[in-house]
């Protein structure tokens, strides 16, 4: 099959226009059809993952490659890497549960006509996030990706604004007001990124029509012609680019300062709706440093990357104490979460085999923990009626299915070896602390830090004599378990077996390393020489 | 025979597994599967034992490759495992000692509400513990050094309703992250240094790291240890840990978890022989301790805190004989293995007494209970001759060794090493004493228990102490046996040395004093410890309310202050700070960038009007970022 790649980002969007056209009575059957569409894309993204060859020679596989707009050099080009590949896997697994978890998270409320539509807008919406996501991960045309980096934006808006949490004290009017807020504040500081992008996105064509004769915006293209010599960036442009494109990114990621939006964004949101924009949108802001920052401009990378590593190290500490402070339980989560992004790109300009193979895994990983996380999070609020941690106690001796998940979700976001995130944290460290000692060892605090946020979080909501709002609480319910427990599974498989992923992130990263043109720091003693000869 | 090495771990894991996802159904049978699986891997940690017999010193290890773990580039971390006489003396102590406490706490936890849950709990302590030992990389040891702090967690947490044990369980775990941070950095710096954390390639390159390099792994893996086996300066959470069920306080918090940091000391001997200033910072932490949980231990009225003390000092004997170098190795590991015997077997009986008194812990409320509880009393006595070194008794071989280590370690600092031994042996003598007459003799000072409403019973509610079921006392009197001739056994013809040799290494040292003074010195100083307790609680009544002591006691009840300067410091401080960074994340980080936008684009009107009827404006806005998108590649077109 040729046009895979297409196929897979194509369903997604069909999807999401079948489940719009769903008439407004027969809501279930909207739920049913978005489910069996996202499962439909996990299939296909299945398919990638076996007609994938790691091994293969060149960066790209399963490419297409079509002339879109011929004035500008536009092309439709889409092919994947290691990295892409397993990321779009992560966003095609974690859809069928974030659309199983919202399940009842749009049904109209007793007050709402019979011709209330937004049942079916919001699993649309989720579907059509889907579809941009993955294709994002797939363009390897710079101008296409903008486009689908920032198209992405708008169903996100609608998600953000329009769905909530059923808060029990507030008022519906103050909600759907510090909604609109959040919702709001995400796309401003989502579009002033990708304003600044965009300059930087004109200005390579600038360059590239210059040099070359013709402009374009084909990643292999421009990695060939510079390669070859034809291309070259003057110190000043390439910096300036760079910068263009780093601030979208980080601003997407997010990463310290430009976070601010993401609590607001994730606690307005329904906990379905947060874990689409932390383990599957922000991670194109990651997954973009890695593929168009380093490899379009690697001495400007270069350049950057003391103060970047310094962001990032602050974005860990500065996200896990503000964790650490936090009284409502979805924000606490969109902290830690600007902690592990800080983890994340920290591994990416580590400009080791290891942190950026760590970062790599650390998204699959946080992604999984934290969908983990924020789902169950969101079944005790849907419980309550609160997102503040002081109105739950003792929850684990009425509901101990819902508090024991709950921990193993938690021990996952702290990195319990066992677990998948540790794997990914310690390569990222590791590979950290090879070329930065005292970087990687100030970011070490980080895992002390969880420790606290988490186990504080646990002890407060799950532990202790049985507040009186919790007593009767229900436990997991069988469709909340069917989202939970694969989860839980896969957290566990890939702390024992991270292989599978690690064989496909490999030769990405090794390319990556290439194109940047670092090598990992040799050890001054060569101690594997007696390991290999026994 | 390497595939069972595999399996010793895998049973107890699967046996936690099953019984934490098991359902209801296994609420009966639940504490008999656990205990029966704790059982399986004592008899293939036998088996593999008396393989390892059949061979000759020098070809005993065993080595496997399960799976590849983690390998990216090259960083390589496996699932392997290396048995050697190491690895398998702990394996025989885990799942000996284990199999025993997993019967007890058949009987102990009866009563519970779901002991299912607690047995799987156990059995994951055991899969973790075993996993620590037998872990052929730093990698994997840490894996298993994290997941007996998970298990340590859970079992201290187990009745998470009372506020005191949640709280002590997140205590403990998040001390113990503190010293896992040191053991993660060493790794790192290994892996820096080495390209490898494997335990074969790196100790047996140790020598060409540079002793700068030696000294840093060193101390980060001493931080880890003082985290684990609650040392000088991270020991607060021992205390606390006592929150935990018995069984759990004599397994985890007593003969097995705690010990680990002797276990990574000792395993990685061949980095501390080529670092003195490490071997000094562990010498002194482990003198430093010994003194210090002693002290502590004098003062607790709480039977499980003066046992708790008490394992704090012991283990504080075992990592000053770790840092001795290899002089001491084979004697930390002895005294580790006569400590888990007679410590284990303390807390059964401390539990026993427990079980037998309404859940009572106060000493002072104790009293005359050797007529009520003979196998308790009996096989509790043996375990008290045997921690303060009555000569013949385990302890006494153990422990003697170490205070000759030390002074054998010569110079100044032999001479002080060696009196703060002997002293700590003094303070020992007095404590265990102190414990012994307070529980067992004297009269009876029962008070009526206070009951779970809250209301003190008038009459009815005192206790009635009885001798506990078979399943408690049958390992408290194996557990007596092991305190009484395990050290014997393990000296008759230096049995024990000759055993670990080949994996430690061993050097005799040069003791300014002579084996016969000190053992004539520990005597000495034996009884007059166990002297003055006599005089102090053997010759006077008790007050049931504890007086209120000098200044000294008063400080070591409160664990020589040292809580009381981590929660103004830390607790404190840190709730100021992370208050703080939440105003200025909210004022100053947000405002300012949200500021910077709107008077760069005049952004924050715009807002405004975007919040009122935001779907209209909004995607007028998006029409308008579109036109400037096609006008900027319009434009481009010319250029």
């Amino acid at each position: 099959m040729t046009s895979l790649l297409t196929v897979t980002a194509a369903v997604p969007a069909l999807g999401a226009v079948a489940t719009a056209a769903v008439p407004a009575a027969r809501r279930t059957a909207a739920k049913w059809l978005a489910l069996a569409f996202s499962l439909a894309t996990l299939g296909l993204a299945g398919v990638q993952l076996a007609q994938f060859d790691p091994h293969a020679a060149g960066p790209f596989q399963l490419t297409e490659s079509h002339a879109w707009i011929k004035d500008f050099g536009v092309r439709y080009e889409l092919g994947v890497d290691g990295i892409a590949v397993v990321l779009i896997a992560l966003t095609a697994v974690l859809v069928p549960f974030v659309v199983l978890a919202g399940w009842h998270d749009a049904d109209p409320l007793e007050t709402h006509s019979k011709r209330w539509r937004p049942t079916q807008g919001f699993f649309a919406l989720i579907l059509m996030v889907e579809a941009m996501v993955v294709i994002a991960f797939e363009a390897t045309d710079v101008f296409l990706f903008y486009i689908f980096f920032e198209a992405m934006l708008i169903p996100m808006y609608f998600l953000i604004g329009g769905f909530g949490d059923r808060a029990g004290e507030r008022t519906e009017e103050e909600a759907a007001a510090q909604r609109s807020y959040a919702a709001v504040k995400f796309l401003l500081y989502n579009l002033a990124g990708g304003l600044i992008m965009l300059a930087a996105v004109v200005g390579l064509y600038a360059v590239t029509a210059h040099q070359l004769g013709t402009g374009t915006f084909s990643l292999q293209e421009i990695l060939q012609a510079r390669a070859a010599g034809r291309l070259h960036f003057a110190t000043v442009t390439e910096r300036a680019l760079f910068l263009g494109f780093f601030f979208a990114f980080a601003v997407k990621a997010p990463l310290w300062p430009v976070h601010t939006w993401l609590p607001n964004a994730m606690t307005e949101s329904t906990a379905p709706v947060a874990v689409l924009i932390t383990a599957v949108v922000d991670k194109v802001g990651t997954f973009a440093m890695l593929r168009f920052c380093l490899q379009l401009f690697p001495e400007a990378s270069k350049w950057a990357t003391p103060v970047i590593l310094v962001l990032s190290l602050i974005s860990i500490l500065y996200g896990a104490l503000l964790a650490v402070g936090q009284r409502d339980i979805k924000r606490l989560i969109a902290y830690a979460s600007i902690s592990h992004f800080g983890f994340i790109i920290l591994g990416i300009f580590a400009m080791t085999t290891q942190g950026q193979g760590g970062a790599t895994l650390y998204m699959v990983n946080h992604g999984i923990s934290t969908a983990a996380l924020m789902l169950i999070a969101g079944f005790l609020i849907s419980r309550r009626g609160s997102r503040l941690i002081a109105d739950y106690g003792g929850v684990q001796k009425v509901a101990p299915v819902l508090a024991g998940t709950f921990l193993v979700a938690g021990l996952a976001t702290l990195s319990l070896p066992g677990l998948a995130p540790f794997v990914s944290e310690f390569l990222v460290l590791v590979g950290t602390f090879s070329r930065h000692p005292v970087i990687g060892g100030v970011a070490t605090l980080g895992i002390v830090l969880a420790a606290l946020y988490v186990l504080v979080l646990y002890q407060r909501t799950m532990t202790g004599p049985v507040r009186e709002p919790v007593r009767g609480m229900p436990d997991l319910r069988v469709r909340e378990l069917a989202v939970v427990a694969p989860l839980i599974a896969l957290l566990l498989f890939l702390g024992v077996y991270p292989k599978p992923l690690t064989r496909m992130i490999d030769p990405a990263v090794a390319h990556t390393m290439a194109q940047v043109d670092r090598t990992d720091p040799k050890p001054p003693v060569q101690a594997n020489d007696v390991e290999a000869a026994k | 025979m390497e595939n069972l090495i595999g399996l010793l771990v895998l049973v107890p894991l699967l046996g936690a597994g099953v019984l934490l996802c098991g359902g209801r159904r296994l609420d009966r049978s639940g504490p008999w599967v656990g205990t029966g699986l704790a059982a399986v891997s004592f008899v293939l940690g036998v088996w593999l034992f008396a393989d390892m017999l059949g061979r000759k010193g020098d070809n005993r290890a065993l080595d496997v490759t399960v799976f590849s773990w983690v390998p990216v580039g090259g960083f390589r971390a496996d699932v392997g495992f290396h048995l050697d006489q190491l690895s398998m003396t702990f394996v025989l102590l885990i799942t000996g000692v284990g199999s025993l406490i997993h019967l007890y706490s058949v009987g102990y936890m009866a009563h519970d509400e779901r002991p299912r849950r607690f047995f799987g709990y156990l059995n994951l302590f055991l899969a973790a513990m075993l996993l620590l030992v037998l872990a052929d990389n730093y990698l994997l040891l840490y894996a298993g050094w994290e997941g007996v702090g998970l298990a340590s967690y859970l079992l201290i947490g187990f009745w998470q309703h009372k506020p005191s044990a949640a709280t002590a369980a997140k205590k403990a775990f998040l001390v113990n992250r503190v010293g896992d941070m040191g053991l993660s950095i060493a790794i790192m710096v290994m892996f820096t240094t080495f390209g490898t954390f494997s335990f074969a390639p790196v100790l047996a390159h140790a020598d060409q790291a540079g002793e700068g390099k030696l000294t840093a792994i060193g101390l980060l893996l001493l931080l880890g240890a003082c985290g684990k086996s609650a040392q000088v300066p991270l020991q607060s959470w021992l205390g606390d840990a006592m929150e935990g069920p018995t069984p759990v306080s004599a397994l985890i918090h007593a003969a097995t978890m705690v010990t680990a940091g002797v276990y990574l000391i000792t395993r990685s001997s061949a980095i501390f022989n080529g670092a003195p200033d490490a071997q000094t910072a562990v010498v002194t932490v482990g003198a430093v301790t010994l003194l210090f949980g002693a002290i502590v231990g004098c003062a607790k009225d709480d039977i499980k805190k003066a046992l708790a003390g008490s394992t704090m000092s012991q283990i504080g004997y075992m990592i000053l004989a770790a840092g001795l170098g290899p002089v001491g190795y084979v004697f930390a590991i002895m005294h580790l293995v006569t400590h888990g015997f007679f410590k284990a077997g303390l807390f059964l009986g401390a539990g026993s007494v427990m079980h037998g008194m309404n859940d009572e812990v106060d000493m002072r409320r104790y009293g005359g209970l050797r007529s009520y509880m003979p196998v308790t009393f009996w096989t509790f006595g043996l375990g008290y001759l045997a921690i303060i070194g009555f000569p013949g008794l385990s302890g006494f071989f153990s422990k003697d060794k170490i205070i000759e280590a030390a002074f054998a370690k010569g110079g100044t600092e032999g001479w002080i090493l060696g009196a703060a031994a002997l002293l700590g042996a003094a303070i020992t003598a007095y404590y265990m004493t102190r414990v012994m007459l307070l529980t067992f003799f004297g009269e009876k000072r029962w008070q009526p228990t206070v009951s779970d409403s809250g209301s003190a019973a008038e009459d009815g509610n005192l206790p009635h102490p009885h001798e506990s079921p078979k399943t408690m006392t049958i390992p408290m009197i194996l557990l007596a046996v092991g305190s009484v001739f395990a050290g014997g056994l393990f000296s008759i013809n230096s049995a024990f040395l000759k055993w670990l040799e080949p994996v430690t290494g061993h050097a005799e040292g040069h003791s300014p004093v002579g084996a016969g003074q000190v053992t004539a010195a520990t005597m000495v100083v034996l009884v007059i410890g166990a002297a003055v307790a006599w005089q102090q609680y053997g010759r006077s009544p008790v007050p049931v309310t504890a007086p209120r002591g000098t200044l000294l006691t008063r400080a070591a009840r409160r664990d020589l202050l040292q809580d009381d300067f981590n929660h103004v410091v830390l607790v404190r401080g840190g709730e100021h700070l992370t208050r703080s960074l939440v105003y200025v994340d909210h004022k100053l980080v947000d405002g300012v960038v949200n500021g910077t936008a709107a008077s760069v684009g005049g952004l924050s009107g715009r807002m405004r009007r975007l919040q009122n009827g935001f779907a209209r404006s909004y995607a007028v806005s998006m029409f308008g970022g579109a036109a400037v998108l096609i006008a900027a590649t319009l434009l481009m077109r010319a250029v």
